[in-house]
């Protein structure tokens, strides 16, 4: 199959994970994670093995990380209650809460397609919200040129090397990202 | 190529085609870079008409959302109905009764060809020809009636709920459909003696505009545009969803990647469409045509999903993002012309200027959908 094929050879990049998805249930079936220096490489690949290029978007995880740290305090906090009831003894501090929030992410989201066999393909790289940038594919997809415009007119998620960054759908003069999650009109 | 391009190029000038340009067909700026009457570079400006469709999506609650889908491409408006409906079903693990599923796709079908009528009477109009129009008008009225009286809308349907639809079809519709689709099929006789076997069409559109295979795949090209390029490819057959499976038809693909070949994909599709129609009538099951309890609030669980239909214009896309709440967290359409226009630029250079024109035309554009 031309798509195990490609599955092994995405295996060989540094720092990319696959992961099989229930179609039924997602709508899609493959998922690749990438890092942002081996963008390029990932592309490459997806291109030998004949897919074509349906969307390039971004999703803004502004927040996730304070949620994801609470959510982890609140269960330390839980089972030292927990601990603490059953032992009668004082409730120690959590000791694994982290003093520093991390950063949140920008997730760019790749969606490939094929015409021929039944395998939609999605390729999730991540990127600091401080400093969203990655290296353009329009040099493999022409394609992608519009869909990377569109991209950093809503996220500000810069492609360098893009030849042509400028707002395709806001106003030319536009310094606004409306889809970043604290876009205030 | 022609003399002119090799010849010294300090003569171009640019010339600014639309925003407002019948051949245009809506508010689509192009900057054409010219020698002469040959276009050496071309440009497509978008955003005249952006309503950030996208940032509305998440601060709605999901079915307050659902009036907006219809506004994204007014020809062929319930396959944007059907897809957010599908995306957030799938999403929320809601079933759907099968009477419900066979309306959809009675309605989807019905709309399709009323898409593929207007998009026929403009093209050959863009060509010059004006008496099409009136006739494909005259067909598309009938379908616009029947659609009206169930949905209530003629335009802007927002007829699909989660969990069916809004109201039933009845004998009306049904006697209305069936009379609808034996016309249709006497009128593409007519089409074809009037239309496709005219010899100036013919010399106008045949080897106008080809389009590769593989410039295809470069940037994502789909729908009649891909099949007109040798690509067999049509979502209702490739990731089928729905109950497109139930019903026998045929994916038309033409290997001669020009404007002509577009058109006749199109042409095809319309008697195929029928062919839906009628295998959907004939099986029509009983049962409701919405679940008893659908949901008026949905919390898909978390995660992302995608659904993807085939529109009268290709491939049409949706990821959902859901982080479990009332509101979707992150909404994205992948709209098929917006694909299908990008790669203009690269196929129109070094063309006439008016043959150009008929290229944009065999893309069948609808610019609400690429601005979104």
């Amino acid at each position: 199959m031309q798509t195990d094929n490609l599955k092994h050879n995405l295996t060989l990049i540094q720092g990319v994970t696959l992961q099989d998805i229930a179609y039924s249930t997602k709508g899609y079936s493959l998922d690749v994670q990438a890092k942002a220096e081996s963008v390029l490489q990932v592309v490459q690949e997806i291109d030998k093995a004949g897919f074509f290029i349906e969307a390039i978007t971004g999703v803004d995880w502004l927040g996730e990380k304070a949620a994801l740290k609470k959510e982890a305090d609140d269960k330390a906090k839980a089972a030292a209650a927990a601990e603490a009831a059953e032992g009668e003894q004082q409730p120690s501090l959590p000791a694994n809460e982290s003093p520093v929030l991390q950063e949140d992410e920008m997730e760019i989201v790749y969606d490939f397609n094929h015409y021929t066999s039944f395998c939609r393909l999605t390729v999730r790289v991540r990127v600091p919200r401080s400093n969203p940038r990655l290296p353009t594919i329009s040099s493999i997809y022409p394609g992608a040129d519009w869909h990377e415009r569109e991209t950093h007119d809503f996220f500000g998620i810069k492609f360098i090397g893009h030849p042509n960054l400028i707002p395709l759908l806001l106003p030319e003069d536009s310094d606004f990202h409306p889809l970043l999650k604290d876009f205030k009109a | 190529m022609s003399a002119f391009l090799e010849r010294q190029t300090d003569e171009t000038f640019v010339l600014n085609l639309g925003p407002q340009h019948p051949a245009t067909h809506g508010v689509l700026r192009v900057k054409l870079l010219m020698d002469g009457e040959y276009i050496l570079a071309a440009e497509p400006v978008l955003g005249y008409i952006h309503r950030m469709h996208e940032k509305m999506g998440e601060n709605r609650t999901w079915i307050q959302y659902l009036p907006n889908t219809p506004r994204l491409d007014y020809l062929h408006a319930l396959a944007y109905n059907q897809i957010y409906v599908n995306a957030v079903e799938r999403a929320a693990g809601i079933e759907v009764p099968e009477r419900a599923e066979y309306i959809r796709v009675i309605t989807v079908e019905l709309n399709r060809v009323s898409s593929h009528l207007v998009w026929f009477g403009a093209f050959v109009m863009d060509l010059g020809g004006f008496t099409p129009l009136l006739y494909a008008f005259d067909d598309r009225e009938h379908i616009l009636d029947l659609l009206e009286e169930l949905t209530g809308s003629r335009l802007t349907y927002c007829y699909f709920r989660f969990g069916g639809v809004s109201c039933d079809i009845d004998d009306n519709f049904i006697t209305g459909t069936k009379i609808f689709i034996k016309r249709m099929r006497e009128r593409l006789k007519m089409y074809r003696a009037l239309v496709t076997g005219n010899i100036i069409l013919i010399k106008r559109i045949k080897d106008n505009g080809p389009i590769s295979e593989e410039m295809c795949r470069k940037y994502g090209a789909t729908g009649p545009v891909a099949r007109g390029s040798n690509i067999n490819f049509d979502v209702r057959k490739h990731e089928p969803y729905s109950v497109y499976p139930e019903f026998d038809f045929d994916v038309p693909v033409y290997s001669e990647c020009d404007s002509m070949a577009r058109y006749m994909v199109r042409m095809d599709e319309i008697e195929q469409s029928l062919r839906i129609i009628e295998q959907a009538l004939e099986k029509l099951p009983d049962g409701p045509f919405l679940l008893p309890k659908a949901p008026k609030v949905v919390k898909p669980p978390k995660g992302d999903y995608y659904q993807a239909v085939e529109a009268a214009r290709g491939s049409l896309g949706m990821r959902i993002v859901s982080d479990g709440t009332n509101n979707c967290y992150r909404l994205k359409w992948r709209s098929p012309t917006f694909s299908n226009l990008s790669l203009f630029g690269e196929a129109c250079q070094g063309m006439l200027l008016p043959d150009a024109l008929a290229l944009m035309g065999s893309l069948d554009l609808v610019i609400p959908e690429i601005d979104r």
